[in-house]
């Protein structure tokens, strides 16, 4: 019994500091499959991180390329919320481990994975039939040197959605080209229209506009430079584009125009489904969102009009990572994705609109028409809206975080800060959180 | 197994039987002293997992954040740090948000400890009667416990909605107006507040219940001979009886209000949960380490906070043992 038990103990401890060890050791993981994806026995896995409704799964395109190409296996992984995606893709970008063959890229982050992480993407210069995005599209995510890090899906040129129903009741004009000619040219004449909203609106209490940042990106993207100069300065306090876009949703804010939500935060949600503001200004890509909250109920009384200048808030980006063991192929299907076929697609299924100019030329594009928003020619709206956005749009490593903060701080306006000491508040943050 | 081992203490060795001449011997002393290691060693090999673990997990974290935090680093370039010495430290020192996050942190914790502990008392004392399905109340008091923060912190984010939440609406349907949970100072604080209350009395209300078990119901019989009401039975027999665990939970819910971090965060929701509210009006330190690392990008501001907040829990339970040193010294 004696020795039994001892040779039982000592089974145990060497098990347990086995064990213990192969935790610690097990962490360091594996060199040899840095992205998940690889080849084996003829078939070629490729991964792909993604996040919100980017449309490549959800229209059945991943689908459709295994389809075609029965050797392929894609296995995408779909992060609801950009911020949450991003941040693990920083974290697994400085460990090199855990990525994906292909990484979505938001807009805002173009920049700082240029200046930061370009070794460690491949480089899609010259990949052959690639010629047929926008030109400033492709500028976004080149490095100064030439690389091309990634292939663009959508872009976001913006209009103005409102409620036929509530401008009836206010006397305004609802249909979508007179509505348009309101404010034609200028965001001083939105508001103003929303002025005489107010004043002439008849019934329960509702406001012109959902919140005053959204007036603000509006306006602020519709410049080529925003808060950084071509030369990467920070100019988010003396850009003359920025402070006019503030002092005008300062005046929105204050003048109670603003429905004092917060967009895709709660509340903005429950707004849209029971119509507590008449008008939204929505990049091409917030349709869905829109129709999808709004809810069957809404059906026909949303429609979308021009908004007062072009401007671009939004768009994405698919890059290959530069160690994946399956990095041509991950490239020809981050080619066929974003080909203009396939952003077409997109577009008359969920409404993205293509970064890819040919796609935009394409007549199903041109002429597509949204049934939930009283069957407005959205094709055309936005396709006339993304000609007007400026030729260069420089972009900054912290455009993501400042845009934010500047939400935040239009936030404290409505709130009832006084608009002085809010931008105070407001430049203090960035300088914090960029410097 | 007894003999073996002395013999193996002392040294020892029995005569090798005839024939096995010197292979024998070496054999047996392998098998000693592999069994000196199995009494010496295997208490050590049983204890190496957790050391092993707090080793990887918990000090070497604690070590390489203190690195980080005299660093000037940022995420996306983990690989360049600039040495800046305690600049983090007077940074944060001179910080307002830092101080506003220290505030906001004491304000919710005494908002939240305070009558939560008062109330899982009061349950405790009422569980603590005889009464019908008492199994049933004791389990229910637990439910909210095993709920996950997220969840919980969701639900309450929808009932303190400002437009459409349930309880702006009965205070709409009592004629009182309705309150901007999310963006005024102190109700987002109470809101949040409410959370933590909801989630945590429960588990203290058990807690006490165990100790009130424990004492005896002849002490009991006693204060009802002397005629003491139930009230002062509760004030003299109950709490002094269960004194040493109302300390312990104080502890607990001390740390657990240092710390907190998810309630906040869900009920702000994106960038606003991150902050705290547009005025960070409820940005606890958690949120603000949360806030510098995954937000701002910046690893060691991130690291001074998480060392700072590690430094004040430090500091608060020194102080609570001078102040009971100095009391029994006075009395």
């Amino acid at each position: 019994m004696g020795t039994f038990g001892s040779l039982r103990t000592r089974a145990v401890a060497t098990v347990a500091a086995v064990g213990a060890l192969a935790l610690v050791v097990g962490c360091g993981g594996s060199d040899d499959s840095v992205t998940g994806g690889g080849k084996k026995d003829g078939k070629v896995t490729i991964t792909m991180g993604l996040y919100g409704v980017m449309g490549l799964k959800e229209t059945g395109l991943l689908e459709q390329y295994e389809k075609e190409n029965p050797e392929v296996d894609i296995k995408a992984e779909i992060a609801g919320d950009e911020q949450t995606y991003y941040t693990a893709l920083q974290t697994r970008l400085a460990a090199g481990n855990g990525l994906k063959d292909i990484q979505g890229i938001e807009i805002g982050r173009a920049k700082e994975i240029t200046e930061t992480q370009a070794d460690k993407f491949a480089d899609f210069a010259g990949t052959a039939g690639t010629d047929h995005f926008l030109p400033w599209k492709e500028s976004q995510i080149s490095t100064g040197d030439g690389k091309v890090l990634g292939l663009g899906t959508d872009i976001g040129p913006m209009a103005v959605c409102y409620r036929k129903d509530y401008f009836e009741q206010a006397g305004l004009p609802t249909d979508r080209e007179e509505v348009g000619k309101l404010w034609e040219g200028d965001w001083t004449k939105y508001v103003e229209v929303g002025r005489t909203f107010k004043k002439d609106f008849k019934g329960d209490k509702v406001a012109f506009t959902d919140s005053a940042s959204g007036l603000f990106n509006a306006m602020v993207y519709g410049h080529p430079e925003q808060y950084y100069d071509e030369k990467g300065e920070l100019i988010y306090d003396s850009n003359p584009a920025v402070q006019e876009a503030w002092a005008l949703a300062s005046d929105a804010a204050e003048e109670g125009l603003t429905a004092k939500l917060r967009q895709f935060q709660p509340g903005w949600d429950p707004g849209l489904a029971n119509g507590t503001f008449a008008t939204a200004v929505c990049p091409a890509w917030m349709l869905s969102h829109i129709s999808e909250k709004a809810g069957e109920a809404n059906k026909g009384k949303w429609d979308v009009a021009r908004a007062p200048q072009g401007a671009n808030w939004g768009g994405s980006f698919l890059g290959v990572i530069e160690k994946s063991p399956v990095k041509e192929e991950a490239k020809k299907l981050v080619a066929w994705l974003t080909a203009p076929e396939q952003q077409a697609h997109i577009f008359k299924e969920i409404g993205n609109i293509p970064s890819s100019a040919k796609a935009l030329e394409d007549p199903a594009v041109k002429n597509a028409t949204s049934e939930y928003f009283d069957n407005a020619p959205i094709g055309r709206i936005f396709g006339a809206a993304a000609q007007e956005i400026p030729d260069k749009q420089v972009l900054g490593r912290k455009d993501g975080t400042i845009k934010d903060t500047f939400s935040q701080g239009l936030a404290l306006v409505e709130q009832g800060t006084s608009r002085d000491d809010a931008w105070k508040t407001t430049t203090e943050r960035i300088e914090k959180a960029v410097g | 197994m007894a003999t073996s081992t002395t013999k193996a203490l002392t040294g020892e060795e029995p005569p090798a039987p005839p024939g096995t001449a010197d292979g024998g011997k070496t054999a047996r002393r392998r098998s000693a002293l592999l069994h000196r290691l199995d009494v010496k060693g295997a208490p050590f090999a049983f204890v190496a997992p957790f050391f092993i673990v707090f080793a990887a997990f918990s000090f070497y974290p604690l070590v390489y954040t203190s690195w980080i935090s005299l660093h000037d680093v940022e995420l996306a370039t983990l690989d360049v740090m600039e040495w800046v010495a305690f600049d983090n430290y007077v940074e944060l020192w001179g910080d307002s948000r830092f101080w506003n996050a220290l505030w906001n942190t004491v304000t919710i914790g005494v908002i939240s400890t305070v009558p939560q502990l008062m109330m899982a008392l009061g349950l405790a004392h009422l569980l603590n009667y005889r009464m019908r399905a008492s199994l049933f109340f004791r389990v229910a008091s637990l439910v909210p416990y095993a709920t996950s923060v997220a969840a919980a912190a969701l639900v309450f984010t929808m009932i303190f909605e400002r437009d459409f939440g349930m309880i702006n609406w009965a205070l709409g349907s009592v004629g009182i107006d309705p309150v901007d949970w999310e963006a005024d100072k102190w109700p987002a604080q109470v809101a949040i507040s409410t959370i933590v209350i909801w989630r945590w009395t429960g588990y203290n209300a058990l807690l006490y219940l165990a100790a009130m078990q424990a004492i005896p119901a002849e002490r009991y019989e006693a204060a009802s001979l002397d005629g003491a009401s139930r009230w002062k039975q509760f004030t003299h027999v109950t709490v002094p009886g269960i004194r040493s665990t109302i300390v312990f939970t104080i502890v607990l819910s001390t740390i657990g209000a240092t710390q907190l971090f998810g309630e906040p965060l869900i009920f702000g929701q994106g960038p606003n949960g991150v902050t705290g509210g547009a005025d960070n009006q409820y940005q606890t330190l958690g949120l603000l380490l949360y806030e510098e690392g995954w937000k701002n990008y910046q690893m060691g501001r991130s690291a001074t906070v998480a060392w700072a907040m590690f430094m004040l829990l430090v500091l608060v339970f020194a102080a609570q043992r001078l102040i009971k040193r100095l009391r029994s010294r006075t009395s």
